[in-house]
């Protein structure tokens, strides 16, 4: 169901991938026959109502859940973000960041270095002393998205990851996401139910249906960069998508 | 794909219709959002001082009041110790040497005793929160163990290791150990499952997972677990020694006991005052340990 022409290899490969919850009458089916293919350096939007099966999507590529079938190809390294920032409380700012770095063996004098590289790209330069809770709700979101780049992935895997910011910071964090994603050539999967937040971020805007999760339609994002969450022609496609939903939705109205 | 290449361009070109830019919008917002919030004004010293001691001595004040009122009811006026020679007795046993040996007997076996029960509490609670046939078994027994009055187990230990120190460590480590072992299985029953998905993703699994995650998240749960093993063991450990006397080795449930043969009322309230404030003290110290987690964790 790929929809560019590719030269190079996919960086995830999604092919035919089931997933069920439960066995008997009380199964649940969460994604059925998905078919997905998104290359390197691509920003992948995914989108839909409850019960598409967008989180269990995310949980299958980083590997935390087996698809009941089909396969998940992924090329390179996996780090996620999740709509809480979930970072350790027991650590502070540097610390969480740091730790990821251990994780995948770094050394400990790279370690202190590479934690003050990190935190200076989301722009936490002064806060690598300060405690989670001492940040607010934007700031440790930056944290967590530095620990995500801390384990050195190739595919960014993101779960609503500002579905809990005010408007405004989103908006700034929407930037820096960009500047983040294209300086590293990240591959990134990003789930939301906001439809002008994935047309303003991602190459591609891929639609999920619900009960069970299928691509319904995927849209191109051919607007230039950089590109304004208000800017018309986001609005334009914006609402092209959401008269899809609104479509899929009603079928599910009865 | 193209949008990769977009997204280069506007990185170099980076104001977007006149806005300001990102990093500057970024840090005033930054700004703003940490403005609102209480800093760490730690306040004056002798204020927090004052703050943590004038509830101590009001509840001092209230005891000794409803004390004193029953001393003045005449209530078994022939043997109810009065509040002054009460106090005084305890002012004469405090000059003397026994108080101070028996007092650090007590403490000593109580301290040796929790040490171990830390030691066997937290292998078991590891042992059975990680594997989980043992989990089914043990977890249920731990309980039971919890649930049994310390002064039940006296005449065994006394029968299985005699009249001495053994029998009394024995006591405290059966009293204490399974409220560790509950403390450390609930703890690592309680992290956070957001947590743990967040730790897999960054690479940590069985013992680092362990070490960096599982363990420093169940910490809260595990101290409160310790405060209340330590209050398990205390309580044997007075129920021990009322009980198994060691010759020549006084310590404060033998100088009850000796209290108790000689009607020594006065005496056995003064040593009462004594465990009351050593009890008082180390519940101190677990609520130390206690407030300062909470505050690296912003639970406070």
């Amino acid at each position: 169901m790929a929809t560019n022409t590719m030269t190079e290899a996919p960086a995830v490969t999604l092919a035919g991938v089931s997933k069920v919850y439960g066995r008997g009458p009380a199964a649940v089916q969460a994604l059925d026959q998905v078919s997905l293919s998104v290359a390197p350096g691509e920003f992948t939007c995914l989108i839909g109502a409850s019960g598409c099966g967008k989180s269990t999507l995310l949980s299958l590529v980083a590997g935390l859940d087996k698809p009941t079938a089909g396969d998940i190809a992924v090329s390179g390294r996996v780090a996620m973000m999740f709509q809480e920032p979930a970072l350790f409380p027991w650590l502070t700012a540097g610390g969480n960041v740091e730790l990821a770095l251990r994780a995948r063996g770094v050394g400990r004098a790279e370690r202190r270095q590479r934690t003050g590289e990190l935190l200076d790209i989301v722009r936490l330069g002064g806060f690598g002393g300060a405690r989670p809770h001492e940040l607010s709700g934007g700031m440790r979101q930056r944290v967590a998205l530095a620990r995500a780049l801390a384990q050195d992935a190739d595919v960014l895997l993101m779960d609503e990851p500002f579905g809990a910011l005010d408007a405004m910071t989103r908006d700034v964090l929407h930037d820096e996401l960009d500047r983040i994603t294209a300086q590293r050539n990240l591959t990134v999967l990003f789930v939301t139910h906001n439809v002008r937040e994935a047309v303003r971020l991602g190459d591609r805007v891929v639609v999920l249906s619900s009960r069970p999760g299928r691509v319904l339609e995927e849209f191109p994002v051919s607007i230039a960069r950089p590109r304004r969450i208000d800017s018309a022609p986001v609005a334009e496609l914006a609402s092209q998508i959401t008269d899809r939903l609104r479509e899929e939705m009603s079928r599910h109205g009865g | 794909m193209a949008g990769n290449d977009d997204r280069r361009a506007a990185q170099e070109g980076w104001v977007a219709d006149g806005a300001a830019p990102a990093s500057t919008a970024l840090a005033g917002l930054d700004a703003l959002d940490l403005a609102g919030r209480p800093g760490g004004g730690r306040g004056r010293l002798a204020l927090r001082l004052w703050n943590a001691f004038w509830p101590k001595v009001l509840a001092i004040a209230l005891v000794l009041g409803i004390w004193e009122l029953i001393t003045l009811s005449g209530y078994k006026k022939e043997i109810f110790p009065g509040t002054g020679p009460t106090l005084a007795d305890l002012w004469d046993q405090a000059k003397g040497a026994t108080l101070w040996q028996a007092v650090g007997n007590t403490l000593q076996s109580a301290v040796i005793g929790f040490v171990v029960a830390i030691v066997v509490g937290s292998l078991i609670g590891a042992l059975v929160s990680r594997i989980y046939p043992l989990r089914a078994a043990v977890g249920s027994l731990i309980t039971g163990l919890q649930t049994m009055p310390s002064i039940a187990w006296v005449p065994f230990a006394a029968l299985l290791f005699g009249n001495n120190n053994s029998a009394i460590l024995f006591l405290i480590i059966l009293g204490a150990a399974p409220s560790i072992a509950n403390g450390l299985i609930t703890g690592v029953d309680y992290t956070s499952p957001l947590l743990l998905k967040a730790g897999k993703t960054m690479g940590l699994h069985g013992l680092s997972l362990w070490r960096h995650l599982i363990l420093p998240a169940s910490l809260p749960v595990y101290v409160a677990g310790l405060k209340q093993g330590w209050a398990f063991g205390w309580r044997s450990l007075m129920a021990g020694e009322l009980i198994v006397l060691v010759f020549n080795h006084p310590t404060l449930g033998a100088l009850l006991n000796d209290d108790q043969s000689l009607s020594d009322l006065q005496g056995a309230t003064s040593i009462i005052i004594v465990i009351f404030i050593i009890g008082i003290f180390v519940d101190g110290l677990f609520g130390a340990a206690d407030t300062s987690i909470r505050k690296r964790w912003g639970l406070v």
